[in-house]
């Protein structure tokens, strides 16, 4: 996402050129994202300030009443919190996972080559798979807690899918073992990049291992780093199959996530402003999270 | 240090432990899919006599042939149009210096960070007013236009570091700039096309909220959809309902494990640039 190299080059007499014509070869690209993503975003920007409830034509402007009501109702807070829980947590944890696993696999173990198969599988899973999948291991008397039974820790056994935090928590633990594989393959390939002269230089010059990780290796995976933090926490805040056929969002309100909980209330109750407006909520806070991480990863250099 | 020696060996065993926790989920959905709906033994436990019944009956009870027809049809029809019309858009935002090209840029780009939740519901009223709700070709606009600022990202990325040299080699031997892209251009950017197609087809063929929202009611359902209403059906006979579940991944995981080098370098193609 850099900015394209101010002086350019010119080889040949206007060979290098694109006539201003060509700019027309953007147009269906830019229709269909318009049509699909910034009117009804521009056009749900001004629902969220009205009464509308999806169906009528006509439609009150209410002032900034349906975010008082969302900062006064605690199932909607919560549904924010959750999805920023969601969302950072398992981009932490996924990407830590992922680049453990890269570098295991980077190494000189035989069974490299199948493992990374192996472990890239749970990411083309279909996510209403893995959470049917994961919500009979979490069921009292599921897998999980069978497996605790039988390894004599049947202290720690939970209705895990029945306490609010555990919830929360099992939910996490499918988005991360989906998406383990995939933060893996993205700094598998960046660690190719690295060469292993370097590498070797620095053994020379007696750096242990993790020194020639921290000072070589890490810089340059600045570009994987970027990318596969971007495509998680994206995900992250996206989150609703999981959601939606673990818990329900429940118990009671507890775990619901914004996509959740806007599904809940303009589909199943038509309160569609509010819904918008929550939404709303959420694009100013993903606006400054990339705002953030967009500096803090330009600052670490080696972005481009 | 090319030789495999104790530590290798250590890291070996490391790595072959962690691949155990993850495959007990998938331990549990075999084991689990193969056995009698009546069998009480824990899942944890090798099933001891089993069957593919529950394969059978998953089949027929959940139309699931039908649901992966859709799926594929819905899948193939985004993914050429997102390639089509990303590919085409990247080249004038690379290459041209027009300050409308670059605006044009950041344009796209800003739809990186804009949540879909706030687009969902008026365009899902836009929908339905155009009477396309339980369309197939609802999904495909959609994914369509919902994909084009990621594609149009990792194409860009990717023609920034590719040389000018053969379209301007194309330019000299007269080749007008439509000829020159599709001939010389989008077939150079074949790396890149890779990782698109991936991403998106993966993306498209697992979504479950936009089919939820726009074929609920109708007829035809993609395997998410298909598949939440037929557990919904059997909750509790689990092994019926891990049929199902395998039988609706069986064409994903096949074609993963089919191309499973090119599903993998895919992704560094989006790395580059």
């Amino acid at each position: 996402m850099s900015e394209p190299a101010a002086p350019r080059r010119r080889r040949g007499i206007g060979a290098g050129t694109l006539p201003k014509s060509m700019l027309l070869f953007a147009v269906p690209a830019v229709a269909f994202y318009a049509f699909v993503l910034v009117v009804p975003t521009l056009r749900g920007s001004v629902y969220a300030f009205t009464d509308w409830d999806g169906l009528s034509q006509t439609f009150d402007f209410v002032g900034l009443r349906n975010f008082e009501s969302i900062f006064a109702n605690p199932d909607a807070v919560q549904a924010i919190i959750n999805t920023l829980v969601i969302a950072f947590v398992t981009t932490i944890a996924a990407n830590l996972i992922g680049l453990g696993l890269a570098l295991l696999l980077n190494s000189r173990i035989k069974s490299r080559n199948v493992l990374r198969v192996f472990f890239f599988a749970p990411a083309v899973l279909t996510p209403v798979v893995t959470a049917y999948l994961f919500k009979y291991i979490f069921a009292p008397l599921g897998p999980l807690n069978g497996l605790l039974d039988a390894i004599g820790l049947s202290a720690l056994k939970q209705d895990w899918l029945g306490d609010a935090d555990w919830a929360l928590v099992a939910i996490m633990v499918v988005i991360v073992w989906q998406q383990s594989g995939y933060a893996m393959v993205i700094y598998l390939a960046g660690l190719q990049g690295v060469p292993a002269e370097l590498l070797e230089a620095g053994a020379v010059d007696g750096a242990g291992a993790v020194r020639r990780f921290w000072s070589i290796t890490r810089p340059m995976l600045a570009p994987a780093i970027t990318i596969s933090v971007m495509l998680i926490l994206i995900h992250g805040l996206k989150v609703f199959a999981e959601v939606w056929i673990m818990t329900g969002g429940g118990p009671g309100n507890a775990t619901n996530s914004l996509s959740t909980l806007i599904y809940k209330n303009a589909f199943q109750f038509g309160l569609f402003g509010s819904s918008i407006a929550m939404a709303l909520i959420l694009l100013v806070m993903v606006a400054v999270i990339s705002a953030i991480q967009y500096r803090a990863l330009l600052f670490q250099g080696g972005h481009k | 240090m090319n030789r495999y020696t104790w530590r290798t060996a250590v890291l070996e065993v490391v790595t072959l432990a962690i691949a155990l926790v993850f495959a007990f989920p998938f331990y549990i959905l075999v084991n689990l899919a193969l056995r009698h709906a009546n069998d009480q033994t824990s899942p944890l436990i090798l099933t001891a006599q089993p069957t593919l019944d529950n394969f059978v009956s998953a089949w027929n009870e959940a139309d699931l042939g039908s649901a992966i027809l859709n799926s594929l049809m819905v899948t193939v029809l985004s993914v050429v149009i997102i390639v089509g019309i990303s590919a085409m858009a990247a080249y004038p935002l690379v290459r041209l210096t027009w300050s409308l090209s670059r605006t044009a840029y950041w344009f796209v780009m800003v739809g990186l960070l804009l949540p879909f939740q706030v687009a969902l519901i008026p365009l899902y009223v836009t929908i339905r007013d155009l009477g396309l709700l339980g369309t197939t070709w609802s999904l495909v606009l959609f994914y369509a236009g919902l994909q084009v600022p990621f594609s149009v990202f990792l194409y860009t990325g990717f023609l920034r570091a590719m040389p000018r040299e053969y379209e301007e080699a194309a330019a000299v031997d007269g080749a007008r700039p439509f000829t020159a892209f599709w001939r010389v251009v989008f077939p150079m950017m074949r790396p890149v096309t890779g990782t698109v197609v991936i991403l998106n087809a993966i993306f498209v063929w697992n979504d479950f909220l936009t089919p939820l929202l726009y074929l609920s009611g109708s007829g035809s359902q993609t395997i998410p959809v298909a598949l939440f209403g037929f557990v919904g059906e059997y909750a509790a006979n689990w092994p019926i309902v891990f049929a199902g579940l395998i039988i609706g991944i069986a064409p994903i995981l096949i074609v993963y494990f089919l191309l499973q080098k090119s599903v993998i370098q895919g992704f560094s193609g989006g790395l580059k640039g």
